[in-house]
């Protein structure tokens, strides 16, 4: 049988923008700024008749390059990769959304995309009209969408505002029905991007029931997604996507160790190569990222029973105001352990409400007994709240923590939960 | 019973490519998502006056001010003379019809790609579904504000200041309002896959509106313009449209010849150019909107 999915030598250029004016003699600046009015006009007559034109000293990248993969009828692929590595920009090729720079793309079947739920959805239309609305802009037919409408209306608990205008919806309600009418789209391929993080705990889980079950159902289906844990569930097999490139296809547990080792440099410290770091991050410029124990040496490994340091190291190119460092500490698998800011306490929030320029650290410690045994991920984020987000490294550092000598070893069973806390225990007999 | 319907549907073959040059106009892909045309005029007509006091009764409102502002100025001020000495309000809102209609179609039209650019950069679909659904939807207004004209004709017969009397020419109103809003489609066509890239055409809109106002027989008559200009006058395809519902409605002296003929041809091409610059843009919108 033929492959569903055919992508050959697939590639998508995107114009970025005119790269800063270099240092130049007068000569040619004059030159220059003759001509340039000419070849400007050129290039906006040439963009408006859809040719995709450079103009000299324009910079472009290559957000998808030289991908080959296919896709066999029946199969759950996953598509892993850190942010900006090429997978939204693969689904929307996919998808017919826009169109490949080189390379084709083969697809035998109707193909249903779920790059965002709730497109289309009107704020003053009712639920009920809503899901017809959005029903035919997913590409069901009307009949379709009558036959489903009980089951849709029923997956997204809305049923006694059904006839309201979705304005005055939750939030969650809104994600809700948005979800389940994206849910009963049955295509022969489906494509799925990140849909799953909506709504609550409860709801989340119900949408990856369903997901498994359009699985289960032998429907082709391509998954992105951060949460790792979800692709493991829901996928045999995972493709690993880096700058553009598809760099491994492998069994989804391999992919997913893959895609978490990789790109880390050596386990326990982080560094950010100056010229690396985005140009929007400015005045903020992450430097490290550490892991230090008592001592202040550099730790690949943690041991839960020991306290350990997390240490970021920035340079502050002109003065902020506002601005928290913040740590996100998740399970590999990709569930949140914690966030913590370092100004969540209050004397530090009122002493270093505006920080000069300058070279700092800023540090926590984590405590003994904290942690259970296993892998996790070490996120940062520089920011001023509700002003901007001067820079996010959602996975800066994975690292292992041992828990030999934790609570309870004395039983070589893997213990579930995040933590391993020494509790205090009291047993009484009465 | 679902799996069934999708089992019948046979998959077809998509390759997907970086296509060159310019396409065909593929009819067939508007044709498979017809539905989708009428859910989006459905939802513009259902959100139109949502939250309005005045609800639907906005589509009669604009053409009657409209009428009774040049009824007092042009009609009452300056003198402006009409056709057989029809009162001045009726000619005016005979013609006021379809420019409402044309007017707001070519607005809403070439403004519905960037108001739903959600669903440009997150959903296949034809593109051209999003003008077309704009362009219908104001066909609901015209129907009502034609009642209401119906109404304004019954008065003058009653109160004897004019004699409007029904004829066969009236069904001529259907090929004439498929010329404006061929018109008004083609020229948004253009102006909407030009918005997704230069956002100037927003600031052009209200007056080029306004510019088509005046040089299409709103507040006059045709038959103010001198002999030797009238077949250049006739290539604005809208002086044939209100040209043609005054002489059905009215029997102005304006009924269809030659320069109906350029109207139309005119109109046709607008339209099927629009349709070819649009197809090639098409590609383009979801990266560049």
């Amino acid at each position: 049988m033929k492959p569903v999915i055919q992508v050959e030598n697939l590639g998508k250029r995107y114009r970025i923008g005119l790269a800063p004016q270099r240092y130049r003699t007068l000569s040619e600046n004059i030159s220059q700024a003759l001509s340039r009015p000419f070849r400007r006009a050129g290039a906006i007559i040439r963009r408006s008749v859809g040719q995709d034109v450079l103009q000299p000293g324009e910079e472009y990248i290559w957000a998808l390059q030289d991908i080959n993969f296919e896709v066999q009828h029946g199969q759950v692929l996953g598509i892993i990769g850190r942010n900006g590595a090429g997978k939204s920009t693969l689904l929307k090729v996919l998808s017919r959304i826009t169109e490949p720079t080189t390379g084709s793309v083969t697809i035998r079947g109707r193909v249903g995309s779920l790059l965002e739920v709730g497109t289309g959805f009107h704020p003053e239309l009712t639920g009920r009209e809503n899901i017809y609305l959005n029903g035919a802009i997913l590409g069901m037919r009307n009949t379709e969408i009558g036959r489903k409408f009980d089951e849709i209306v029923a997956f997204s608990e809305v049923e006694q505002f059904i006839d309201t205008p979705v304005k005055r919806y939750s939030s969650g309600m809104y994600l809700r029905l948005a979800f389940a009418v994206a849910a009963h789209l049955e295509p022969e391929i489906l494509v799925v991007d990140e849909v799953l993080a909506v709504g609550d705990v409860e709801f989340q889980k119900k949408c990856l029931g369903k997901m498994g079950d359009v699985a289960q159902e032998g429907r082709t289906v391509l998954f992105v997604s951060h949460n790792m844990s979800a692709v493991l569930r829901l996928t045999q097999e995972s493709i690993v996507m880096e700058k553009g490139r598809l760099i491994l296809r492998a069994p989804s547990s391999e992919a997913v160790d893959y895609y978490l080792s990789a790109g880390n440099a050596k386990a326990g410290e982080r560094i950010w190569d100056a010229d690396k770091v985005p140009a929007d991050a400015a005045p903020f410029r992450p430097i490290a990222l550490r892991l230090l124990d008592k001592t202040g040496k550099i730790l690949d490994t943690v041991r839960s029973t020991e306290e350990f340091k997390i240490e970021m190291e920035y340079a502050l190119a002109g003065p902020l105001t506002g601005l928290r460092i913040g740590i996100y500490l998740s399970t590999a698998r990709g569930e949140y352990v914690l966030t913590s800011f370092d100004t969540d306490d209050q004397k530090h929030f009122e002493k270093h409400g505006s920080r000069p320029a300058g070279h700092y650290v800023s540090g926590c410690v984590i405590p003994p007994d904290f942690l259970n045994g296993g892998r996790y991920t070490l996120g940062v984020n520089a920011s001023s709240y509700r002003v901007r987000r001067y820079f996010m490294d959602e996975q800066a550092l994975t690292f292992n923590v041992d828990s030999s000598g934790a609570p309870g070893m004395q039983w070589a069973e893997p213990r579930p939960g995040v933590l391993r806390p020494r509790l205090e225990w009291k047993i009484e007999t009465k | 019973m679902a799996k069934a319907a999708i089992a019948i549907s046979e998959p077809k073959t998509v390759v997907i490519r970086s296509s060159k040059g310019w396409t065909a106009l593929n009819l067939r892909d508007l044709w498979v998502y017809r539905e989708l045309v009428y859910f989006m005029t459905w939802r513009d007509l259902k959100v139109r006056y949502k939250q309005t006091a005045l609800g639907v009764s906005w589509a009669v409102i604009q053409p009657f001010m409209n009428m009774v502002v040049f009824s007092i100025f042009f009609g009452g001020l300056a003198h402006v003379p009409t056709d057989n000495g029809i009162p001045y309000p009726i000619f005016s809102f005979v013609a006021l019809l379809p420019w409402t209609l044309f007017t707001n179609a070519l607005n809403n039209a070439s403004r519905s790609l960037v108001s739903n650019q959600n669903m440009i950069t997150k959903i296949y679909f034809p593109k051209l579904v999003l003008p077309l659904s704009s362009v219908l939807s104001g066909l609901v207004d015209f129907l009502i504000a034609f009642v209401v004209l119906i109404g304004i004709a019954l008065y003058y017969n009653l109160t004897g200041q004019a004699h409007i009397t029904i004829t066969a020419a009236l069904w001529t109103l259907i090929p004439y309002l498929l010329m404006a809003l061929m018109t008004a489609l083609g020229i948004a066509l253009w102006l909407s896959a030009l918005y997704v890239q230069y956002r100037d055409v927003g600031y052009i809109l209200p007056f080029l509106s306004d510019i088509l106002k005046f040089i299409s027989p709103v507040v006059y008559s045709t038959t103010m313009i001198p002999a030797k200009w009238q077949m250049i006058y006739a290539l604005n395809p809208m002086a044939g449209v209100i040209n043609g519902f005054r002489w059905a409605i009215l029997g102005t002296p304006t009924g269809p010849d030659t320069r109906l003929i350029i109207s139309a041809v005119v109109a046709l091409v607008i339209l099927v150019s629009g349709m070819i610059y649009f197809r090639r843009m098409e590609r383009t919108f979801a990266d560049t909107i």
